[in-house]
C-alpha cells in the first residue's frame, strides 16, 4: 500500500473534529466500500479506548471476511476455526478471568458451523462478549445462503430465491440465545446511519463492562449489509436492509440484566 | 516369584476390587504389580475378569492366556479359564451356581464356598474376601498382614469402619477352603 | 518427594497433569479414557492448583478450547479415544499452524468408524503422519507402562513448549485402564510467567500479539512452512527416545511400541528358551522415529518383525529405516484383539526366520 500523504495545515491538533481511535491500527482495511464490518469495528475499537482497556483485551477472530480483523485492532488477538470463536474465548476467559474476552463473528460462522459453540457458550453463561455480524449471506466465500438468508432471498447457493420449504428457515440465533439462562445481555443494533451508530456503540459498551459483573454472556448483533454479496450498490443495500432484514430481524434489547424484555 | 492370576466372575461379585487389593497387598510387599481388567460394555451384568501380576522382576506383559492361578466365580468363567491354567497350576472356585464341576487332572483345584459362608454371615458383600481368604491358604504367597494393609489402602477412608468385617471375612476363608485335587508343581 | 500410587493409566496421566502444573484441561467423554475427565472432575483441581477443568459439548470445541488457552501460553491438554480425535484433526492442524504447544491424549481403540472399544494401535498413521490438513507433525509418546503415562505428560509439555508444537500421547485402552504403579513427581507450581508471544493483553508500549495460521501471501506461507519442516528435523536430531530388550546379541529383532512392546517383551522370553536369540526394540517416540536405531539393528539382525495391533502401519517407517538391509515383516492382530505373547513367536519363526 502506497504512503498517504496528508496536508500537514489541515492536520494541525487544533484544527482535528475527529481522530481515528488509537486501537485501530494503520492498516487500510480490505472490506468492500459501504461493507458494515468497518463500522463494526471502529465502534469496538473506541470502547476498548475510552474504557482504557486496551491491554486487557482479548479478541477472537472468526473465519470469514472479517477474519483479517486482528491486522486492523491493535489488540491480542487469536484467529480460530471457522465456528469455534466461543470455544477459544471460553478458555481464555477461563484461564484469565479478570481481561476482556471477545468474539466477532459472521453469521455462517456463529450460526451455521459455530452452533453448537455458540449455544453452548451462551447455555454455560460464559463471561464474553459475542459480536455477532448478520448480513444474511457468507461474505468471503462470495455469497452463499446463510442460516440467516431471509425467505426467498437470492444467494448464489439458492439462484431462485430461498425456498424455506426446501431449504429450511432462516435461524434467529440471537432470539435463540435470548432464551438461555445463561445469557445476561442480548440486544440486536446496526451500524448503518449515525444514530444507528451510536446505540450500537453503547450496546458494545454495555457488553463490555457486563464482563465485569460475572453474570453470563452477553451478545450483540449487528444486522449488517453485505453489497457485493447482494449485488447492489451500498446505497442501495442499506435501504434493501431496512426494508427487508429489519422486518425480520427487529432492532433492539431482548435480553437485559437478565431479563427478558417484553 | 511371579504369580500370574486370572480373577472372572459377574460384574457386581467384587472380581475387581479383590484384584485390586491383591496388587495393593503385592506393593505392601515392595512387589512389582498389574491389574488388567476386562473393560466396556461386557462388564455391565455380564462377566468381568480381571489379570493379576505379582512379581519380584519388571512385569512384562500385563495380558495372558495363561495363568498360575484362576480363580472362577461362575460357570461362563468355568467354562472360558478352566483350560487357561498352567499345567500343574492352580484353580479355585466357589461351587454356587457351578453345574460343571472342574475336570482337569493336571492342575491342583480348590473350591471355597464363599457364597454359602457370606449369606451364613448375612453379609453378601464379603463374599469377594472370603475368596480371597481361600487363595491365600492355598497360594500363600502374599502376607495376611499385608492384605490387611492392602485393604486399608484400596478402601477410602470413609469406608475403614468396615475393615474388621473384611478381615473376619478373609479369616472365614482361610477356613473353609478345601482341597479336591491336588497335584504337585 | 516422589509419590508411590496404585492407578491406572487414564488417572495417571490426569493426576501427573494436575503435578506437572497443567492449567486446564478440556474434554468430552468417549471410552476408553472418560477416566481422565472423571479423575480431574473428582479431584477438584481447581482448589489444589487452580487448574480449569471443562467438559466441552463436543471434541470439537475440545480442541478449540485447547486452541485458546494455548494461545494464551497456557499448558493445556485434552484426550480422547480415535472418533473423538479425528474429530480434533481440524483444530491440531491449527494449533501446528499457529505453533501452539500443547498436549494431546489419544487412547486409542480399533476403527475405522465408531469400531470397537478395545484397544487397538491402527491410529499410528494419523498420529504420526500429522492427522490434519497441512505439512505438520505431532512429537508423538508412546508409553507402555502406567510410569510412562505418566512421565510422558510432563514430557510431552517439555518438549511441546520447546518446539512450540502439539504433542501426542499416543497411548490404548489397554495401558488407560490397567493398573500398575506409579511414583508420581511432586506438586510443581503453575506458570506465573508467560512466553512473549502468547495473548495476555497487549504490553503498554509493545507490538500486540497476534495468533494466526493464516498467511495469504504464499512466498510467506511457504517460508512459514520451511520453518516448521526444520524445527521437525531438529526434533528427529534432539529427540529420539528408545529403549532396547536383549539386543546385545540378537539375531532378530522384533519392534513394538506400547502394549505390543510389552507383549513381545514375553515373546523375547519364550523365543530365547526355545533356543531363538531374539531382541525387542520399543520406540518411546514415534515422532520423531528411531531410524538410526532401526538402520544399525538392520546390520545386525536377520531379520525384523514389526508387531502391531493394526493392519501394518509402523512397519512402513522401520522399511524406510532398513533401507531393504533385511528382512522386515509384520504381525497384527485388529479390531481391538490383542496379540498373545505365543502368537508373535510363531510369526517370528513362519514369517522371519523360516520365511
Ligand atoms: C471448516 C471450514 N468450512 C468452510 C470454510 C469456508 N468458509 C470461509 S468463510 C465462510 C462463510 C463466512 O460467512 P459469514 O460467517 O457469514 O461471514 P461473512 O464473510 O459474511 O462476514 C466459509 C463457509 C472454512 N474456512 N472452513
Ligand atoms: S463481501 Fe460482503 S461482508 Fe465481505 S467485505 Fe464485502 S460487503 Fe462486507
Amino acid at each position: 500500500m502506497a504512503e498517504q500523504t496528508v496536508n500537514k495545515d489541515i492536520a494541525k491538533e487544533e484544527n482535528l473534529v475527529f481522530k481515528k481511535t488509537s486501537v485501530l491500527t494503520d492498516k487500510v482495511m480490505h472490506y468492500c466500500p459501504g461493507c458494515g464490518h468497518g463500522t463494526a469495528h471502529r465502534l469496538i475499537a473506541e470502547v476498548i479506548e475510552e474504557m482504557n482497556i486496551q491491554s486487557e483485551c482479548i479478541g477472537i477472530t472468526p473465519v470469514g471476511c472479517s477474519v483479517l480483523m486482528y491486522n486492523y485492532l491493535d489488540v491480542d488477538m487469536q484467529e480460530a476455526a471457522h465456528g469455534r470463536a466461543p470455544a477459544l474465548a471460553t478458555a481464555v476467559k477461563r484461564l484469565m478471568p479478570e481481561k476482556f474476552v471477545f468474539t466477532y463473528q459472521g453469521d455462517g460462522d456463529l450460526a451455521a458451523i459455530g452452533t453448537a459453540e455458540t449455544i453452548h457458550a451462551a447455555n454455560r453463561g460464559e463471561n464474553i462478549t459475542i459480536f455477532f455480524i448478520n448480513n444474511g449471506i457468507y461474505g468471503m466465500t462470495g455469497g452463499q445462503m446463510a442460516p440467516t438468508t431471509l425467505p426467498n432471498m437470492k444467494s448464489s447457493t439458492s439462484p431462485y430465491g430461498r425456498d424455506v420449504k426446501m431449504m429450511g428457515n432462516p435461524l434467529k440465533m440471537t432470539e435463540l440465545v435470548a432464551q438461555l439462562p445463561g445469557t445476561y445481555y442480548v440486544t440486536r443494533q446496526a451500524v448503518h446511519t449515525p444514530k444507528d451508530v451510536r446505540k450500537a456503540k453503547k450496546a458494545i459498551r454495555k457488553a463490555f463492562e457486563n464482563q465485569k459483573l460475572e453474570r453470563g454472556l452477553s451478545l450483540v448483533e449487528i444486522v449488517s449489509n453485505c453489497n457485493s454479496g447482494w449485488k447492489m450498490t451500498p446505497l442501495q443495500a442499506n435501504e434493501w436492509m431496512v426494508e427487508n432484514m429489519f422486518p425480520f430481524y427487529p432492532m433492539g434489547d431482548l435480553k437485559v440484566d437478565g431479563e427478558m424484555v417484553k | 516369584m511371579t504369580e500370574e492370576i486370572i480373577i472372572a466372575g459377574f460384574g457386581g461379585q467384587g472380581v475387581l476390587s479383590m484384584g485390586k487389593i491383591l496388587a495393593y497387598s503385592g506393593i505392601m510387599q515392595d512387589q512389582e504389580v498389574s491389574w488388567m481388567p476386562s473393560y466396556g460394555p461386557e462388564m455391565r451384568g455380564g462377566t468381568a475378569n480381571v489379570t493379576v501380576i505379582l512379581s519380584d522382576e519388571r512385569i512384562s506383559s500385563p495380558i495372558l492366556d495363561k495363568f498360575d492361578t484362576a480363580i472362577i466365580l461362575n460357570q461362563q468363567s468355568m467354562d472360558k479359564f478352566e483350560k487357561s491354567v498352567k499345567p500343574g497350576g492352580m484353580l479355585i472356585y466357589d461351587g454356587n451356581g457351578i453345574i460343571r464341576h472342574p475336570e482337569r487332572k493336571d492342575i491342583s483345584i480348590c473350591r471355597v464356598d464363599a457364597a454359602e459362608e457370606a449369606a451364613k454371615m448375612e453379609n453378601t458383600k464379603v463374599f469377594n474376601m472370603i475368596v480371597l481368604g481361600g487363595y491365600l491358604k492355598v497360594k500363600p504367597l502374599v502376607k495376611l498382614e499385608n492384605v490387611i494393609k492392602g485393604l486399608k489402602e484400596s478402601l477410602p477412608e470413609r469406608h475403614h469402619a468396615l475393615l474388621p468385617m473384611n478381615e473376619k471375612a478373609i479369616k472365614r476363608g482361610l477356613e473353609i477352603v478345601q482341597k479336591i485335587h491336588e497335584v504337585n508343581s | 518427594m516422589k509419590e508411590l500410587k496404585l492407578m491406572k493409566g487414564n488417572e495417571a496421566i490426569a493426576e501427573a497433569a494436575i503435578r506437572a502444573g497443567a492449567d486446564a484441561y478440556f474434554g468430552y467423554p468417549i471410552t476408553p479414557q472418560s477416566e481422565v475427565l472423571e479423575y480431574l472432575m473428582a479431584e477438584k483441581p481447581h482448589e489444589r492448583t487452580g487448574m480449569v477443568v471443562l467438559q466441552a459439548e463436543s471434541e470439537v470445541a475440545a480442541i478449540n478450547m485447547v486452541y485458546g488457552g494455548a494461545a494464551c501460553g497456557r499448558k493445556v491438554f485434552t484426550s480422547s479415544s480415535s472418533p473423538g480425535i479425528s474429530l480434533k484433526q481440524e483444530g491440531i492442524s491449527y494449533i501446528a499452524g499457529s505453533e501452539l504447544p500443547c498436549l494431546i491424549v489419544n487412547v486409542v481403540r480399533g476403527g475405522p468408524g465408531l469400531g470397537t472399544i478395545q484397544p487397538s494401535q491402527s491410529d499410528y498413521f494419523q498420529a504420526t503422519k500429522g492427522g490434519g490438513h497441512g505439512d505438520y507433525r505431532l512429537i508423538v509418546l508412546a508409553p507402555s507402562s502406567v510410569q510412562e503415562m505418566a512421565d510422558f505428560v510432563k514430557l510431552g509439555f517439555d518438549l511441546a513448549f520447546k518446539y512450540r508444537n502439539p504433542a501426542m500421547i499416543l497411548t490404548d485402552g489397554a495401558i488407560g485402564q490397567m493398573m500398575e504403579k506409579v511414583w508420581l513427581e511432586e506438586q510443581q507450581p503453575r506458570m506465573t510467567e508467560f512466553p512473549e508471544w502468547a495473548t495476555t493483553g497487549k504490553k503498554p508500549g509493545k507490538e500486540r500479539n497476534i495468533i494466526t495460521s493464516l498467511d495469504l501471501d504464499s512466498a510467506m506461507q511457504e517460508k512459514f512452512n520451511l520453518k516448521i519442516q526444520e524445527k521437525y528435523r531438529e526434533m528427529e536430531e534432539n529427540e529420539v527416545r528408545y529403549e532396547t530388550f536383549e539386543c546385545d546379541d540378537a539375531e532378530y529383532l522384533l519392534v513394538a511400541y506400547g502394549t505390543s512392546a510389552r507383549i513381545c517383551q514375553k515373546s523375547v522370553q519364550l523365543a530365547r528358551e526355545k533356543g531363538i536369540k531374539v531382541g525387542l526394540l520399543r520406540p518411546q517416540t514415534l515422532f520423531p522415529f528411531p531410524k538410526k536405531k532401526i538402520s544399525e539393528m538392520a546390520s545386525q539382525v536377520k531379520g525384523i518383525l514389526s508387531v502391531e495391533m493394526s493392519a501394518g502401519q509402523m512397519v512402513e517407517d522401520i522399511k524406510l529405516s532398513v533401507e531393504g538391509k533385511v528382512k522386515v515383516g509384520h504381525f497384527g492382530r485388529m479390531g481391538g484383539i490383542i496379540h498373545s505373547a505365543e502368537e508373535i513367536v510363531t510369526a517370528l519363526e513362519q514369517k522371519i526366520i523360516g520365511g
